[in-house]
């Protein structure tokens, strides 16, 4: 059964159109990819799913029921479990309080009785950052910060984890382990929903992949289809309604005129369309 | 029929200077995203300004109006964006709260000290002309007031539709940043917001003075009114603003025409502003979660329950020997110390650690008091009910955080005081009109308490008591919760916490403890009345117990005693009782962004004293005395004896689980 049905899903704010009739699905046991330019909307996809934005038109489904209109905690608690791009750790909690507090909130009344301090320390090792356990969480690095909210996410035992930009702050080998890590949970059955910017690692570790391009999906398949995709291709360069052909001639155009690749974003940086967009 | 006509034509009048009030909030409101609770005090300032213009120095009406809204209210409210509200957009919303309530408190302490209670009359505009439709009189006063709305209607859509300046202002409401990104000066906009905001209110502070009297109170309680019109357009749209205004307008036109002239009903006219926002909230739509977490939070140690225990013990002796020696007129000012001291304990669980504001704190103690002294059941069970009922009643109020943000349950929270104030307390089967209820001590389990001596130390105990079950309610899984819920409501929800019961719990928790405090007010005084709960103490309490440090049982104490030498250092130098005002409400705003307050600084205090003379002591007394002990000794001995209950040492070990 599908995990996760995202269903032509619309989002407006004012007059602009932030996810135009998206569709997309994640698998359980799968890593699904969800890429593509800066405001291309994906964070507002997540809020969408998380229940922390009511979607102007559209259906989300969870588990093969209809959950559009269920308020967050609730999805929460049918196994819905999420990251964020702008950090929400509990900053005036230490490291193992943030993942305990998550504990509590996810054993209900039974967290009072019975403390599951071993269980904590546990996913603090599994995540890897059992040295910073003690820190306050707002004096710790992003990279930290982020798995921090990767371990909180973990101790409610999700059947989806919607991780935004999970790898941002990570250096080479970190990441490394880091796809491992997602890995071994697609393999206890999770799935994974994951915007992310890296591109090695997500070509390295999704099995399946979205892309998202001025709100709509333009495209989706497996690493090998999306790196082939044409269209994908011109959302990343910024060029739209041309060839594959005009394309590889513009670019090199382009790159005399100052467009120049950027390799941690796999993204082409192009000065004048770049601040047409912010 | 004629009759509904006037009195809807009237109300006409009343709701179109409430609008001019209503719109320069939401002006301010929009572009900054400061509620500012004083709009109402900044056009009371105003009006008496207008008053000391045209009637004391004589000015023509239209000069001293053109001086007041054109250079001092712009002047006021550019200095106040300046150096006041400044960045308080970003801040949590409980500190712009503090903030603005220091600014009520702080303009009512200024314009008593500048302008001390006198009659004062000021005469509409041109009182002897009127016109005569139908069989209805309207003055030339009324005609300006609607024409003044309609000009402000049109004015603020030119400004906002058809200038540059106008357009960047509705921009910095949907996002700031990206106006900053855009070239535009977000500085600008708010400041001229705030200038065109603060002269909107003292127009409408002027229109309204014939109606509503020349009054420190009656014009800053307009902000209710305005906030009422505002919620219509969930605070931010100003066509709606208007809307609501005018209804509000009416709605009280029509209560004076047709609600019965004696009975019950007859004193809910007061009440209309809040029974009005009431009904608005219960309609509004379920707010979403706010992304976006809040920053640099810092928060007073939490020490273990050992030390706790230690110092409130020490506490307990001190109180005992003070007691024994103090007569009675002092004892009683001890015992109100400590009524306020446990009221701030409440402001503690639910401020401090929850990061919600109330402004009716001290009227849950009113309804413990009410309770208490109606039950004439003077033992510890009448106690209990009191604090149970003050709790029922606050879970009540904290009904409408189920669907909104905390901004709105702050608010409500004030009309509700005002309400209890002004209404429900004056009823017949309260305190009455004016009057007084008696109340006798209570005995706890057979235990005899009439003395004056043993029922404050009694009083001083359950603040101990209190004290100490916070320290451990913020140390266990609740307290946990109730920060990680202040740190990032979203990431709780994710989490799977439904916050909206737990919050009503946790109102009705904090209202419970100051039901109690109320309680043993009522035993200790022996006689209470509505004069004790006046709304305007619930904001003094807020303002002192976020100075003294919100955040924790220490500051709490502090801020107990401090509220009690208020009045007493007013009485002896009655030249400065605004002054003093003034002094508490601008220190909360000069102090309102850091809620750990004079307390923390405290803690700091003793911590460089133990870290400088602990190691020599220890030397000196190595093996003499057991480890742990030194520290607090040392302490006790440096100066910082007074600070009951939290342990400076404990710091580190605090954070751990």
């Amino acid at each position: 059964m599908t995990l996760l049905e995202v269903d032509n899903v619309v989002v407006r704010f004012g007059g602009v159109t932030a996810v135009n009739e998206a569709s997309f699905s994640a698998e359980p046991g799968a890593i699904t990819g969800l890429i593509g330019p800066n405001g291309a909307g994906k964070t507002t996809c997540f809020n969408v799913i998380s229940g922390l934005q009511k979607p102007t038109k559209g259906k989300v489904r969870f588990r093969g029921k209809a959950i559009t209109s269920m308020p967050v905690h609730r999805r929460a608690r049918k196994g819905i479990g999420r990251t964020f791009q702008r950090l929400e750790a509990f900053g005036s909690l230490s490291v193992r309080e943030n993942v305990r507090v998550a504990y509590d909130i996810h054993r209900g009344f039974a967290g009072i009785i019975k403390p599951g301090a071993a269980d904590v320390d546990a996913l603090l090792e599994r995540v890897g950052i059992t040295a910073y356990a003690d820190e306050r969480a707002d004096s710790i690095p992003t990279g930290t910060a982020r798995l921090l909210e990767l371990a909180r996410c973990l101790a409610c035992d999700p059947h989806l984890l919607l991780l935004d930009e999970p790898s941002s702050g990570q250096d080479e080998a970190e990441s490394v382990a880091f796809g491992q890590l997602l890995k071994d949970l697609a393999d206890e059955g999770r799935g994974i929903l994951m915007v992310e910017h890296d591109m090695d690692l997500v070509m390295s570790v999704c099995d399946q992949i979205h892309v998202l391009d001025f709100g709509s999906v333009i495209a989706s398949g497996t690493p090998a289809d999306i790196r082939a995709s044409d269209r994908v291709q011109r959302a990343y360069l910024g060029y739209s309604d041309v060839d594959t052909d005009a394309v590889e001639a513009m670019t090199a155009v382009g790159s005399a005129a100052g467009v120049r690749l950027d390799d941690t974003t796999d993204t082409a940086v192009i000065p004048a369309v770049k601040e047409g967009l912010a | 029929m004629s009759s509904l006509f006037a009195f809807t034509l009237l109300g006409l009048f009343t709701g179109a200077a409430y609008a001019i009030v209503a719109s320069g909030m939401v002006l301010t409101y929009t572009t900054t995203r400061v509620f500012n609770i004083a709009h109402g005090a900044f056009g009371m300032l105003l009006a008496f300004t207008f008053w000391d213009f045209t009637v004391r120095q004589g000015m023509p009406t239209l000069l001293g109006l053109a001086l007041v809204l054109l250079v001092v209210g712009p002047a006021i409210g550019w200095f106040t964006q300046r150096f006041i509200a400044r960045g308080l957009g970003e801040a949590p919303v409980s500190v712009s709260l503090v903030v603005t309530v220091g600014l009520l408190v702080g303009l009512i302490g200024l314009t008593q000290q500048i302008w001390p209670p006198e009659p004062r009359i000021v005469l509409p505009f041109h009182p002897e002309t009127g016109y005569q439709i139908g069989d209805t009189y309207i003055t030339f006063h009324q005609v300006v007031t609607i024409v003044c709305s309609i000009v402000v209607a049109g004015l603020l859509y030119g400004l906002l539709n058809f200038t540059r300046i106008g357009t960047a202002m509705r921009a910095s409401v949907d996002n700031p940043e990206l106006l900053k990104l855009f070239g535009g000066r977000p500085d600008t906009v708010a400041a001229l917001s705030w200038a065109i905001g603060i002269s909107l209110a003292a127009l409408g502070g002027i229109l309204l003075t014939p109606t509503v009297g020349l009054d420190y109170f009656a014009l800053t309680l307009l902000v209710i009114n305005a906030y009422a019109a505002a919620m219509l357009g969930k605070l931010k749209s100003l066509p709606l603003t208007f809307v609501g205004a005018m209804g509000l307008g009416i709605a009280e036109s029509y209560a004076v025409a047709y609600l019965p002239t004696d009975g019950f009903l007859s004193t809910l006219r007061p009440a209309i502003p809040a029974l009005f926002l009431f009904a608005v909230m219960i309609l509004m739509p379920q707010a979403q979660l706010r992304i976006g977490q809040v920053k640099g939070i810092v928060t007073a140690p939490v020490p273990p329950l050992r030390s706790a225990g230690a110092w409130g013990a020490g506490l307990l002796v001190a109180a005992a020997l003070l007691v024994a020696g103090l007569s009675t007129a002092n004892l009683l000012l001890v015992g109100t110390a400590a009524t306020y001291a446990i009221v701030m304990l409440s402001m503690v669980l639910l401020t401090g650690y929850g990061g919600h504001v109330s402004l009716a704190q001290f009227t849950f103690a009113g309804v413990g008091a009410l309770t208490y002294a109606k039950l004439e059941e003077p033992n510890l069970f009448a106690v209990v009910i009191a604090g149970l009922v003050a709790g029922a009643v606050g879970a009540l109020v904290a009904i409408p955080v189920l669907r909104l943000t905390g901004l709105y349950l702050a608010l409500s929270t004030l009309a509700f005081a005002v309400l209890m104030d002004k209404v429900i307390f004056q009823q017949d089967w309260a305190f009455k009109f004016n009057g007084t209820l008696n109340a006798e001590r209570p005995s706890f389990l057979g235990i005899d308490l009439s003395g004056d001596a043993v029922y404050v130390w009694t009083m001083v105990l359950v603040f101990v008591l209190v004290g100490i079950g916070l320290l451990a309610v913020r140390r266990g899984v609740l307290g946990r919760l109730l920060v990680a819920m202040r740190d990032s409501p979203s990431a709780c929800g994710t989490l799977g916490l439904d916050m909206r019961w737990f919050r009503v719990g946790l109102f009705g928790l904090s209202a419970t403890i100051a039901g109690v405090a109320g309680a043993l007010f009522a035993g200790l005084r022996g006689t209470v009345g509505s004069a004790d709960f006046l709304y305007f103490q619930s904001l003094l309490m807020l303002l002192l117990a976020v100075v003294f440090g919100v955040t924790s049982v220490t500051g709490a104490a502090l801020g107990g005693v401090a509220l009690m030498l208020m009045p007493v250092w007013q009485a002896d130098n009655p030249e400065i009782a605004g002054v003093l005002f003034a002094i508490v409400g601008f220190g909360a705003v000069a102090l309102g962004r850091d809620p750990n307050g004079v307390a923390n600084h405290l803690f700091k205090l003793g911590r460089r004293i133990r870290a400088r003379f602990e190691p020599q002591i220890r030397e000196r007394l190595d093996g003499l005395m057991p480890k742990g002990h030194v520290s607090s000794d040392e302490l006790a001995a440096a100066g910082a004896a007074d600070v009951p209950l939290v342990s400076v040492g404990a710091e580190g070990k605090g954070e751990e689980r």
